[in-house]
């Protein structure tokens, strides 16, 4: 084809347009250019990028500190990082993404000296540092009994057996062919704040509210999957819901919840459960303390009564002051904690502060979060965030203008049963101060003059 | 059998006020506010119940038809579909949705009884072998306990072996759980409460013995999870023989007592809290009512202490350094504490330019030299499957030494990899206090020296 003859209405590429010599001279003259340009500027690529970077964080962080210190303004206006002038990360880079290098504070931790055994014990999630009502899938608190395991979903087994026509074994692939729901709900440990039934105990809301999140979870009803197996439904009174891993944790589930909204979960946030959290299956028990959702699920059992097992009767049951333990003390109540401000944090300066927080019931839906900056005394609704969903976090705001002066920050949650998070010394009034398990007191936080948040317990 | 159930939703936020409800949910006569739901229950079938009618196919989908549920898995459909018609007019959507709304009017003839009984079909039936391998579980009318015997003689034999080194030689131990034994009386044995649980008493500790009230519970759980480190693993008569053993150290029973499945029905009768436990309905069914009731009051409302109670001084540094568990950067900043340089020190960000250099660098594929090096991630699977934690924190001390503090003392020593090797494979005592290192025979010869190395390497 010649040069220059159009094709239709395509023409071709510039160059053919040239004699070949003449493409040789602008070759020549390009490769010149460049050479110049590599000698005066994008060298400095290569010449340390790290330096460069740490130059550039260290000039961030004194503008952080000083504000505009130059008089032409902010040098992080003025002076182009590197991610302005450079060429960035290409499409996965990683595989599974990671939260930016500048999140690593925000970790789950333990509770120093809480438990003795790290097996036997519990992260806490650090509420004070999310938004919203979804905790990400690395930051789910964990309570495990027996250490965690990572387990082969193709050798995992869920048995039902019990009040059912037969006994039937099911895998992951019977499982997950399954018509399937997919709901939000909080999980919230039973023993969640118990250290602060006497007094405040421990410095931030991590530790006094984390055993606490909210996901959403996928998977089939029990309730479907009882009925495949023939379930018994005018026989039936209890279900037991077994683990596989080395404490076969057991529960019994109230009947009314396992035909109603129990979910034998493989999802959790859009991917499989984390094995921290039971990968590949665990029962969803909404409302319900955390124990009662039976992670690595090997077993349904249907019965005709309670089974009475070790965490229903040794643990997760409350003392009563005259030395009764309430059992089957499942629900976890209507209660709501303020998460920004919180202990153990310093507010940066007067003004404006949008106070946030979750507030959740194993009833039903938050209907009202009061919030309350002088220590109860006067109180006025928070806005409350869409979503709010029955058993699921319900994430709050609300404006308050700080001036300086000490004040005490309160939330009070109220649901669709119209029961009101209590004060503590209500729930002292009943169950004394030795029941560990389901603190749902309205919980303060004290912010000194200095801007230092306190951790206020539940006053009383 | 429960008709209805009421079911809240989420007031009018968001997508929950659109007048299609694909799942089922329909208004409730009675219901305050207009904020619950009753979902429609399938008609009970004897023996059977009534399994949803789909299998995810959206040719069952059939919301709202005749007696036959809604099956969930269509939800997703049928939502999208209202979506468009209550609330889009986005002209691309709804041909989509319409579309495939039309396909499951199209597929309906003949799906929904195919798809009840391929669902059915999902699954196996268990052997009776099966069964009996996972069936475990003993309730309090000894239902599911398997005859055997054993006395408070053996018993002590395999105590001193597997229990005590966790438990105490006399179930006494605080050291790593809680104590097992100690509290009770005769006196409680015979009222079958025990004193030393009401608040009166003053009794701060709270043994195993002191809350079972059900000796079958104790049977299920030394069988299910015991011991901590190689759960399942005792003979049915080894169960019957320890149990022996705990009870008569609690002088529950003579020291020359068999346990079997006929004599462990009179210990029930004087097991010292029998009569301790109280099935507490009220936080056990969803719809039960709390044992407290505040109301919201909402100005000049009464406070009990005007001065709130604050976190101990001595408290606040207990959890690390605070300013090292939040952001950096936002409405606050962590309280700087155990650890941090100094008040004004601003953590992470200014840390982070390090990562944020090493960003620019590709993911590099195993090198030579990280290959030959010890990892975490090798020696996690053998500490795992060796039950090496059990006993051995990384940086604590349990029953054992941290393995921190083993890497330490030896790091100076020439022969390290070899020496730990020989006290791995073969045991050891006295070195690090009187409770012995069990030899590991089941350790391969290249498993020990891949351990020794890790910690040799000081736990990399």
């Amino acid at each position: 084809m010649k040069p220059g003859t159009a094709l239709g209405r395509v023409l071709p590429a510039p160059e053919n347009h040239l004699a070949p010599e003449r493409i040789a001279e602008a070759a020549r003259l390009r490769r010149r250019f460049m050479g110049k340009a590599l000698a005066f500027g994008a060298g400095a690529v290569t010449t340390s990028g790290a330096a460069r970077a740490a130059s550039a964080n260290a000039s961030a962080a004194s503008a952080a500190a000083s504000g505009a210190a130059s008089p032409d303004g902010d040098p992080a206006i003025l002076k182009l990082p590197p991610h302005s002038t450079g060429l960035g990360q290409p499409v996965a880079a990683r595989g599974y993404g990671l939260p930016s290098v500048h999140e690593k504070n925000i970790q789950r931790r333990e509770s120093p000296g809480l438990t003795r055994v790290p097996q036997a014990s519990v992260s806490f999630c650090p509420l004070q540092s999310l938004f919203g009502i979804i905790t990400p899938s690395g930051l789910h608190f964990e309570r495990h009994h027996q250490g965690w395991w990572d387990i082969d979903p193709t050798q995992h087994r869920l048995m039902v057996n019990g009040l059912v026509k037969a006994p039937r074994v099911f895998t992951m692939d019977d499982l997950m062919r399954m018509p399937s729901v997919s709901r939000i709900h909080f999980i919230e440990c039973g023993a969640n704040t118990a250290m602060e039934w006497t007094q405040p105990a421990v410095p931030t809301v991590q530790y006094t509210h984390g055993m606490l999140s909210c996901g959403e979870f996928t998977g089939v009803l029990l309730s479907t999957l009882l009925d495949l197996c023939g379930v018994d439904r005018k026989a039936a009174r209890a279900v037991l819901a077994e683990g596989a891993d080395g404490s076969s944790m057991t529960r019994t589930i109230p009947v009314d919840n396992a035909f109603d909204d129990v979910i034998v979960a493989w999802g959790m946030n859009g991917e499989m459960l984390r094995p921290e959290n039971g990968y590949p299956l665990r029962l969803v028990v909404p409302g319900v303390q955390g124990v009662s959702w039976v992670k690595y699920l090997r077993r349904i059992e249907v019965g005709d009564q309670p089974w009475h097992t070790k965490d229903e009767t040794l643990h997760y049951v409350d003392l009563m002051p005259d030395g009764v333990h309430r059992q089957f003390t499942s629900i976890q109540e209507c209660k709501s904690v303020i998460t920004t401000p919180s202990g153990g944090q310093r507010l940066v300066g007067k003004g404006f502060y949008n106070v946030s927080g979750l507030a959740w019931s194993g009833r039903g839906t938050i209907t009202r979060v009061d919030v309350s900056t002088d220590g109860g005394r006067n109180w006025r609704p928070a806005r409350l965030e869409s979503p709010v969903l029955p058993k699921a976090l319900t994430r709050f705001n609300c404006d308050w203008v700080w001036d300086g002066s000490p004040a005490t920050l309160q939330s009070r949650a109220i649901d669709s049963t119209g029961y009101v998070q209590p004060m503590i010394n209500q729930l002292r009034a009943v169950r004394g101060t030795r029941s560990i398990y389901h603190n749902n007191a309205i919980h303060s936080w004290h912010v000194e003059p200095g801007g230092e948040v306190i951790n206020a317990g539940s006053q009383g | 059998m429960r008709v209805a159930r009421a079911r809240p939703i989420p007031p009018s936020r968001g997508w929950s006020h659109l007048p299609c409800r694909a799942d089922g949910l329909r208004p409730a006569r009675n219901s305050p506010q207009g904020l619950f739901l009753v979902r429609a229950q399938p008609p009970l079938k004897k023996g059977g119940g009534q399994p949803p009618d789909g299998l995810g196919r959206p040719g069952a989908c059939s919301a709202g038809r005749g007696p036959i549920p809604r099956p969930r898995a269509c939800l997703g459909v049928l939502f999208a579909a209202c979506l468009v018609a209550g609330v889009l007019a986005w002209a691309a959507v709804p041909v989509a949705a319409a579309g495939s709304v039309g396909d499951a009017g199209a597929a309906v003839g003949g799906g929904e009884a195919d798809a009840a009984q391929a669902l059915r079909a999902l699954g196996r039936p268990a052997t009776a072998a099966e069964v009996k391998a996972w069936d475990i579980d003993v309730r309090p009318d000894f239902t599911g306990l398997p005859a055997g015997s054993g006395s408070v003689a053996d018993g002590e034999i395999i105590w001193d072996e597997r229990c005590a080194s966790c438990h105490g030689v006399f179930g006494e131990s605080n050291e790593v759980f809680t104590p097992l034994v100690g509290g009770t009386t005769k006196a409680d044995m015979e009222r079958g409460r025990v004193r030393n649980l009401e608040a009166s008493a003053g009794f701060a500790q709270r043994t195993t013995l002191m809350k079972a009230w059900s000796v079958a519970t104790l049977w299920d759980y030394i069988n299910r999870a015991m011991p901590w480190d190689k759960p399942k693993s005792l003979q049915t008569d080894e169960v019957y023989a320890v149990l022996a053993y705990m009870l008569n150290l609690g002088d529950i029973v003579p020291a020359d007592f068999t346990l079997d499945e006929k004599t462990i029905i009179a210990v029930q009768a004087k097991m010292p809290n029998r009569n301790g436990m109280h099935f507490f309905e009220d936080l056990w069914r969803t719809d039960g009512k709390g044992d407290v009731q505040n109301v919201a009051c909402m100005r000049d409302c009464p406070v009990g202490d005007p001065k709130p109670v604050l976190l101990p001084e001595h408290a606040r540094d207990t959890h690390g350094n605070l300013a090292e568990q939040v952001r950096a950067f936002g409405a606050v900043r962590g309280i700087p504490g155990a650890g941090a340089a100094s008040a004004a020190a601003v953590p992470a960000v200014a840390t982070a330019a390090g990562s944020a250099a090493g960003s620019v660098a590709p993911v590099a594929p195993g090198g030579s030299a990280a290959a030959a090096a010890p990892a975490l991630a090798d020696a996690q699977p053998l500490l795992q499957a060796n039950g090496c934690l059990a006993c051995h924190g990384l940086d604590r001390k349990l029953v054992g030494p941290a393995l921190k503090d083993v890497a330490a003392r030896y790091a100076g020593r020439a022969d390290k990899v070899g020496y730990l090797a020989e006290r791995i494979s073969q045991g050891g005592q006295g070195v690090w206090g009187p409770i012995p290192m069990p030899p590991q025979p089941q350790l391969s010869a290249d498993d020990v020296h891949r351990l020794a190395s890790w910690i040799a390497a000081g736990l990399p």
